[in-house]
């Protein structure tokens, strides 16, 4: 991996160049090498739908998708996301349409302060991709790494069979109109 | 009709999801103002100590470090000290000693968030450790290190608090058949709320207006706090603006005024730059907002048959440092004399005794913020020790002990009048849901095989709504609420209140209200809170009061619109308003739904065709006093299995019967019982904040705090019986915190009940597998 070297910042860090593909457009962008990965979406990126709730990598708020596979944001150097696609909630809407897990969540009042919601729906949705149809134990032990203090889980769990339920309708849906 | 309106009653969708969902939401933290800087906090390792020197040099040496602040600094400006909501005062900043661990000693501000942990890292202090007390027992007694050497007072008494007949009491006690005691602690825990603290403040040199943006469920009172801290420098209430924009959560955390925020204003008026204040999760839970530490013994006197006579109970509240709770100013134990709970008790009698220690301010909030949850323990797990000194069932005894529902309006023993409830209906119901009998058969058949299984019940009452001027205020400040809505022309409204949701969902429930009062789509109508520059005055969303105070507002400001509309109907139908009614969320000429008039074709009048003499426009407001406070009730049952290799309680099932009265959104009222559940399920099982003898805090982490996973909780069952509040304008009583002052109580005496049989009587919250699996050894029953 090719190392930038640039003018150090004020607390005298070297700046690193890195390249990441967040939700589909590619960012070019000089960061201290000890950024962390969801201050560079927050604040390098202006992208505050990712949350920080904890500094210790309990609360899972500020989890979002790398190359596919739910990570916590505040464990990991923006430099490791570096040639990497990361997926946060801003990208979960797509031509105005909402995720199947964003409409589950709506819809079985899996929220209610919102602040855990983005981390919790990037970790419901990389389970319904990987398990089209996961058991409640299934979908409990996906989340277990997502605190939340609002719901007590029971409509989060609503909210992800909705969203798998959903998922696979509209799969079944499209092979059928393929056929 | 009723569904197009999205009226009370109906489960209408969120409103504000529609942000969330999208990662839109609008946090503190996510707020970026030009020329902004960042501040953190340098903090102490030791619970006391003296202050030697600080040396900032090194700090204010790194490119990027624009200032440091130190107790020396707030001096001139006599900020070191502020008062709290107790008649107590906290420091902002310690001149000279620090009084616990975690406490804040000096503030960077930096030009970046990490040049600023990088500044709070290289200031030196030099402390001198002193000795630390931080049992509260201890405390009290003579000689112990004082804590507050800033007192006139030289020891760590804070108050003595004494409701109820002493001397009745005692007389009842004397002459019981049967007297049951029993010692109980209730830790000190954590609300957790997963948004931290923080705040964006924002000094305008020019204009002399301070704008801020901060995670407060009170915006107000902030308000009028930060014009009474800092009049004297000239910040004036009407060029203070408080912001409260979406809050990660409260459970009564975001309550009180903490340094941070102090620092995090002075930071902008020195600099003249917006500064941002965000704390770690690490500072959160090592130094704001801890609940509960009662020190309780409580004594019940019964005759033999049962039936309760007489409560008394004596209490020490570890308060920390400094008395930095939110309790209305009237009751420094809050409403801990809730705690004759669902029982017709002839005497009681209660004392609370405050006291200092060594540990951040307590007493504050876990979702409940009045004692509502210490005393709803209490009372429920000594119906329960009763039920096992004389060998009834537990729901037998509080059957045969209920408040009946033709008592009420009931006046306790301890001056409070529950406004209505029917107690063992809601019992009843929660034993049918669950299948009571059988379950006690299968223990018995459980029992023999040697399995441990229990059946846990708690029939709490929960007392929400301050609350009524006459007795309640903070600070002074009167805790009514308020609502302004007003009609715009083409028929949507705007609402505004003096609450501030921090998840509850109010942008969709006050909604209703007005949609059920003045006929209008939930859905054209707006909800606004939390900006002191447009919302009326009011005292915020905490210990369950927006549905009860605030929501007493908003009908009755739409019922102030209803009856200016009528008066439009009738100019707009041609007839007397005598001859008006409204029907079918219209007003129409009675008995003649041919001749009627909408909300929209009114508001529309209102502006464009108002009758002569009338003032133009459609808005009101109303300031709520509430004439009472409401007493939300339930009953709760719980079912648990123990490893007996473990110690690990399992819940199998809980049943939650809860009565809130009129009930606006039954989905929101469901998900915050799931949420308080889960609440009471953290204090009773997983969650402690405990110290070491040096006053080193144990679990100042989510590493060592167990928030309880979806793994831990349990798929909560939920019913309801309705008994509406006779004095509320809509019959609500309120819901937020229900659920956590019920739920340990089922817990705790399930695995006192699975253990009964073995002698045990008492287990201390949390009940972790440790504690389980040392009385299992203990009783030759451990596998």
């Amino acid at each position: 991996m090719a190392v930038q070297t640039a003018p150090a910042t004020s607390a005298g860090q070297k700046l690193r160049k890195i390249k990441v593909l967040v939700n589909g457009a590619a960012h070019e962008v000089e960061v201290e090498p000890r950024t962390l990965l969801v201050h560079f979406l927050r604040e390098n990126l202006g992208m505050t739908g990712t949350h920080i709730g904890c500094d210790t990598t309990n609360c899972g708020a500020c989890t979002v998708l790398l190359n596919g596979r739910p990570v916590k944001s505040c464990t990991l150097f923006a430099v490791q996301a570096d040639q990497a696609s990361v997926a946060t909630v801003e990208g979960l809407e797509k031509d105005g349409k909402l995720h199947p897990v964003q409409e589950g969540f709506h819809q079985e009042h899996g929220l209610q302060c919102g602040f855990c919601t983005p981390g919790m729906m990037m970790t419901a949705a990389a389970l319904i991709t990987a398990n089209a149809d996961p058991s409640e134990l299934e979908i409990r032990q996906a989340i277990s790494g997502n605190l939340c203090r609002c719901t007590g889980y029971v409509n989060i769990v609503k909210s992800i069979q909705y969203a798998a339920r959903t998922q696979r309708e509209t799969a079944g849906g499209k092979a059928q109109d393929g056929r | 009709m009723a569904v197009e309106i999205g009226g009370i009653g109906q489960s209408v969708k969120r409103k504000e999801d529609a942000r969330f969902i999208r990662g839109r939401g609008n946090y503190v933290d996510d707020l970026k103002l030009p020329g902004m800087l960042y501040m953190d906090i340098a903090r102490s390792p030791y619970a006391h100590a003296r202050i030697k020197s600080i040396d900032t040099s090194k700090a204010l040496a790194i490119p990027g470090v624009l200032a440091v602040i130190t107790g020396k600094d707030l001096v001139p400006l006599k900020l070191a000290w502020m008062p709290t909501l107790m008649s107590d005062k906290q420091m902002v900043l310690p001149t000279d000693t620090v009084l616990y661990q975690a406490q804040e000693v000096a503030a960077v501000v930096a030009t970046e968030r990490y040049i600023a942990a990088d500044g709070v890292a290289a200031i030196e202090v030099d402390y001198e450790p002193l000795p630390v007390v931080v049992d509260p027992i201890k405390a009290l007694q003579p000689g112990a290190t004082i804590v507050r050497e800033d007192r006139e007072q030289k020891d760590n008494h804070i108050w003595h608090w004494e409701v109820g007949d002493k001397a009745g009491t005692d007389k009842a006690f004397k002459d019981a058949d049967v007297v049951v005691k029993q010692d109980i602690y209730i830790p000190r825990i954590h609300v957790s709320s997963i948004e931290t603290c923080g705040m964006v403040a924002s000094f305008d040199k020019v204009e002399g207006k301070l704008t801020v943006w901060m995670t407060t469920q009170a915006p107000h009172a902030i308000r009028t706090v930060i014009a009474l801290v800092a009049g004297h420098l000239g910040l004036s209430e009407e060029r203070i603006r408080v912001i409260s924009p979406d809050i990660g959560g409260g459970f009564g955390g975001k309550v009180p005024v903490y340094p941070g925020y102090v620092l995090a204003i002075g930071a902008s008026v020195l600099t003249g730059h917006p500064v941002k204040w965000i704390e770690d999760r690490s500072e959160n839970i090592q130094a704001d907002s801890f609940a509960r530490d009662y020190h309780i013994t409580a004594e019940l006197a019964a005759k033999k048959d049962g039936t309760m006579q007489a409560l008394r109970v004596k209490t020490i509240a570890d308060h920390g440092a400094f008395d930095a709770a939110a309790n209305p100013s009237k009751y420094p134990a809050g409403l801990f004399h809730i705690i004759t709970g669902s029982y017709p008790f002839a005497k009681s009698f209660v004392e609370v005794d405050g006291a200092y220690t060594n540990k951040p301010p307590g007493g504050i909030a876990y979702r409940c913020s009045f004692r509502v949850t210490e005393a709803a323990f209490t009372i429920e797990r000594l119906v329960d020790v009763l039920a096992h000194e004389i060998k009834k069932d537990p729901a037998e005894l509080r059957l045969q002990n209920f408040i009946p529902p033709q008592a009420f309006p009931y006046k306790s023993s301890l001056g409070w009048e529950y406004d209505s409830g029917n107690y063992a209906g809601a019992l009843k119901l929660a034993m049918d849901k669950i299948g009571y009998p059988e379950l006690r058969k299968e223990q018995i058949e459980k029992r023999k095989k040697g399995e441990l299984m229990g059946i846990g019940i708690s029939s709490f009452t929960e007392i929400v709504g301050a609350g009524p001027s006459k007795h309640f205020d903070i600070l002074g400040i009167k805790m009514f609420d308020s609502c302004e809505i007003r009609v715009h022309p083409t028929g949507k409204a705007m609402v505004r209140l003096g609450v501030k949701s921090q998840g509850q969902g109010h942008e969709t429930t006050f909604a209703q209200i007005v949609a059920e009062e003045l006929g209008l789509p939930v859905g054209d109508i707006a909800v606004e809170e939390g900006d002191t520059d447009t919302a009326p005055y009011g005292l915020g969303t905490y210990a369950s009061r927006s549905t009860p105070v605030a929501g007493g507002a908003t009908a009755i400001a739409a019922r102030k619109i209803r009856e200016k509309a009528k008066l439009i109907a009738a100019h707009l139908l041609e007839a007397s308003p005598d001859d008006i009614e409204w029907k079918n969320y219209k007003f129409q000429v009675k008995g003649v739904p041919a001749k009627s008039k909408t909300m929209q074709e009114i508001a529309f009048a209102a502006y464009t065709n108002h009758p002569q003499g009338m003032e133009a426009g459609l808005e009101a407001v109303d300031y709520y006093d509430p004439p009472n406070l409401t007493f939300p009730f339930g009953s709760y049952i719980c079912v648990v299995d123990i490893d007996r290799g473990t110690g690990e309680v399992k819940i199998r099932r809980f049943v939650a019967v809860d009565d809130c009265g009129t009930i606006i959104n039954p989905m929101i009222v469901e998900g915050q019982i799931h949420g308080g559940l889960t609440m009471g399920l953290a204090p009773a099982l997983y969650e402690q904040i405990n110290y070491d003898e040096n006053g080193n805090i144990q679990g100042g982490s989510f590493m060592d705090y167990l928030l309880p996973t979806a793994m831990e909780t349990p798929s909560w069952e939920t019913a309801k019986t309705t008994t509406p509040s006779p004095h509320h304008p809509i019959g609500a009583k309120g819901v937020g915190e229900s659920a956590t002052v019920g739920a340990p109580a089922a817990i705790a005496n399930a695995v006192v009940d699975a253990l009964a049989h073995l002698g045990v009587r008492h287990i201390d919250i949390p009940i972790t597998p440790w504690k389980v699996q040392q009385i299992l050894k203990a009783k030759g029953v451990a596998e």
